[in-house]
């Protein structure tokens, strides 16, 4: 079981050769400068743009492959991103927002909340539920963020420079929590950072851009 | 604060500019007989052109709404091409002489239009001069502010949030009623609120569309017309529950429109 893409991305004036492949419970950590084009791969695979030519494979499903004309919808993708500016609906509480993609994929209310709850405890958030995310530090929204994310049991994680927009304390005890969070996530996980030690501490391979 | 020269050419311009606004609604103030307006108020001429311009304008309202906010959504969203032609097309209402909206009306759905010939060969329906085509009037002209408004507020939220959803695997219709939307808000009432009053004020295109028929298409500003010449009292208060009317709805829109103290 494993992603797999091969071919060329791009937005806009920007486009550039990608190729990875990563296996059902390893982080690939992708770094490089400011342009590079990190982010636009991580938005590749989550179907916010589309491959201009070659072909990107979860396990056995083609999800886009341009030749082919075969472009699976970001919704259809068994795939969550945490986005580096964190992207929490600011109009729905704690709670809502994690069990939002639940209440997307047709699970009842009760069972959204109680799972969603679960997934709150897993990132130490589990008393948080009726805040609204504007009473949250930087730090906690990015862990609500990563909840709603893993709430769902995607088959890949995507983390798009996860620690560069909270304070530093806040990113301290992130950077904690991350690795045990990472150690019992089965699927794939691609993690963009411009910081080695998120490489060293979080990943197993690496893609240097 | 000392004075210029310059600086007192431009405080002289501004109070000859606020003056010029204020004094007609003052006129009206001073010059409405008060001590007939319950009288005046409850003639049945009155009420009837006020509960049609409440109804029609409520109606034209929330039709806007119901088809603007999509509008607005698709323009704000779409890359597709001819979309900036699109945008002209929907807001050529706004800069359009009323008049010209209500011809151009009669004959997209006359009798004898390009439409409404079928709609009264086929199913017997006949809009001008009918309580519907003051609302079709109304819409015509009304539904361009809120498109403006309600547009402006998706491209100032952006795609970030509709994308995040997106990827949480929200169909594009959950979308835009549990993120768009709600975001949209309240430009949405803004937007409601402006295309009501512009609804209400409607003239030029209702009464060359629906015709004045009292009782029947007359509204308020089309009784006023007709006053002026008949009953120049009864004019002035019907203008005074116009006024109030809209200085309402800028009320409701202090936040968005009344900055400073």
């Amino acid at each position: 079981m494993s992603l797999q893409l091969h071919g060329a991305v791009g937005r806009g004036a920007f486009h550039r050769d990608a190729s990875l492949s990563v296996n059902d419970g390893d982080v690939l950590a992708i770094t490089g400068p400011n342009g590079s084009g990190k982010s636009t791969i991580l938005h590749t695979i989550a179907g916010l743009v589309s491959l201009l030519h070659g072909t990107l494979k979860c396990n056995d499903d083609i999800w886009d492959a341009p030749a082919n004309q075969m472009f699976i919808q970001s919704e259809k993708r068994s795939c969550a991103v945490v986005f580096q500016d964190v992207r929490l609906f600011p109009h729905m509480n704690v709670i809502s927002n994690v069990a939002y993609g639940l209440r997307a994929h047709g699970v009842n209310k009760q069972q959204a909340h109680a799972q969603s709850l679960e997934a709150l405890s897993q990132v130490g958030l589990h008393s948080f539920e009726f805040r609204a995310p504007h009473e949250l530090s930087g730090g906690e929204q990015q862990r609500v963020a990563l909840a709603r994310a893993l709430v769902l049991k995607p088959q890949v994680l995507l983390l798009d420079e996860p620690f560069a927009a909270i304070d530093t304390g806040s990113r301290i005890a992130l950077r904690r929590l991350m690795p045990e969070v990472l150690a019992t996530f089965p699927g794939v996980t691609v993690l963009v950072s411009h910081d080695p030690a998120d490489v060293e501490s979080l990943a197993n391979s690496h893609l240097a851009l | 604060m000392k004075l210029t020269r310059s600086s007192s050419l431009l405080i002289a311009f501004a109070v000859i500019a606020a003056v010029f606004l204020s004094l007609p609604l003052v006129a009206i103030f001073i010059r409405v007989p008060w001590s007939d307006l319950g009288s005046m108020l409850s003639e049945k001429s009155t009420r009837d052109a006020l509960l049609i311009s409440m109804q029609t304008s409520l109606i034209a309202a929330l039709l806007s709404c119901l088809f603007g906010v999509p509008l607005a959504w698709l323009l704000a969203r779409s890359s597709l091409r001819g979309i900036s032609m699109l945008r002209v097309v929907c807001i050529t209402p706004m800069v359009l002489p009323p008049v010209v909206g209500g011809i151009a009306l009669l004959t997209a759905f006359g009798r004898k239009g390009i439409v409404g010939q079928y709609l009264y060969d086929w199913f017997n329906i006949s809009l001008p001069f009918t309580r519907s085509a003051v609302v079709m009037a109304q819409v015509f002209v009304a539904i361009p502010f809120l498109v403006l408004a309600v547009e402006a507020s998706f491209r100032q939220s952006g795609r970030e949030l509709e994308d995040a959803a997106r990827t949480l695997g929200a169909s594009p219709s959950r979308v835009f009623f549990t993120v768009a939307l709600p975001a949209a808000r309240p430009a949405i009432v803004a937007g409601l609120a402006l295309a009501w009053a512009r609804s209400l004020g409607e003239f030029g295109a209702s009464i060359t569309f629906a015709g004045s028929f009292p009782g029947r298409t007359q509204t308020l500003p089309m009784a006023v017309y007709e006053l002026v010449s008949v009953d120049y009292r009864l004019s002035l208060v019907l203008s005074l529950v116009l006024i109030f009317i809209s200085v309402g709805v800028l009320a409701t829109m202090r936040d968005r429109w009344m900055v400073g103290r």
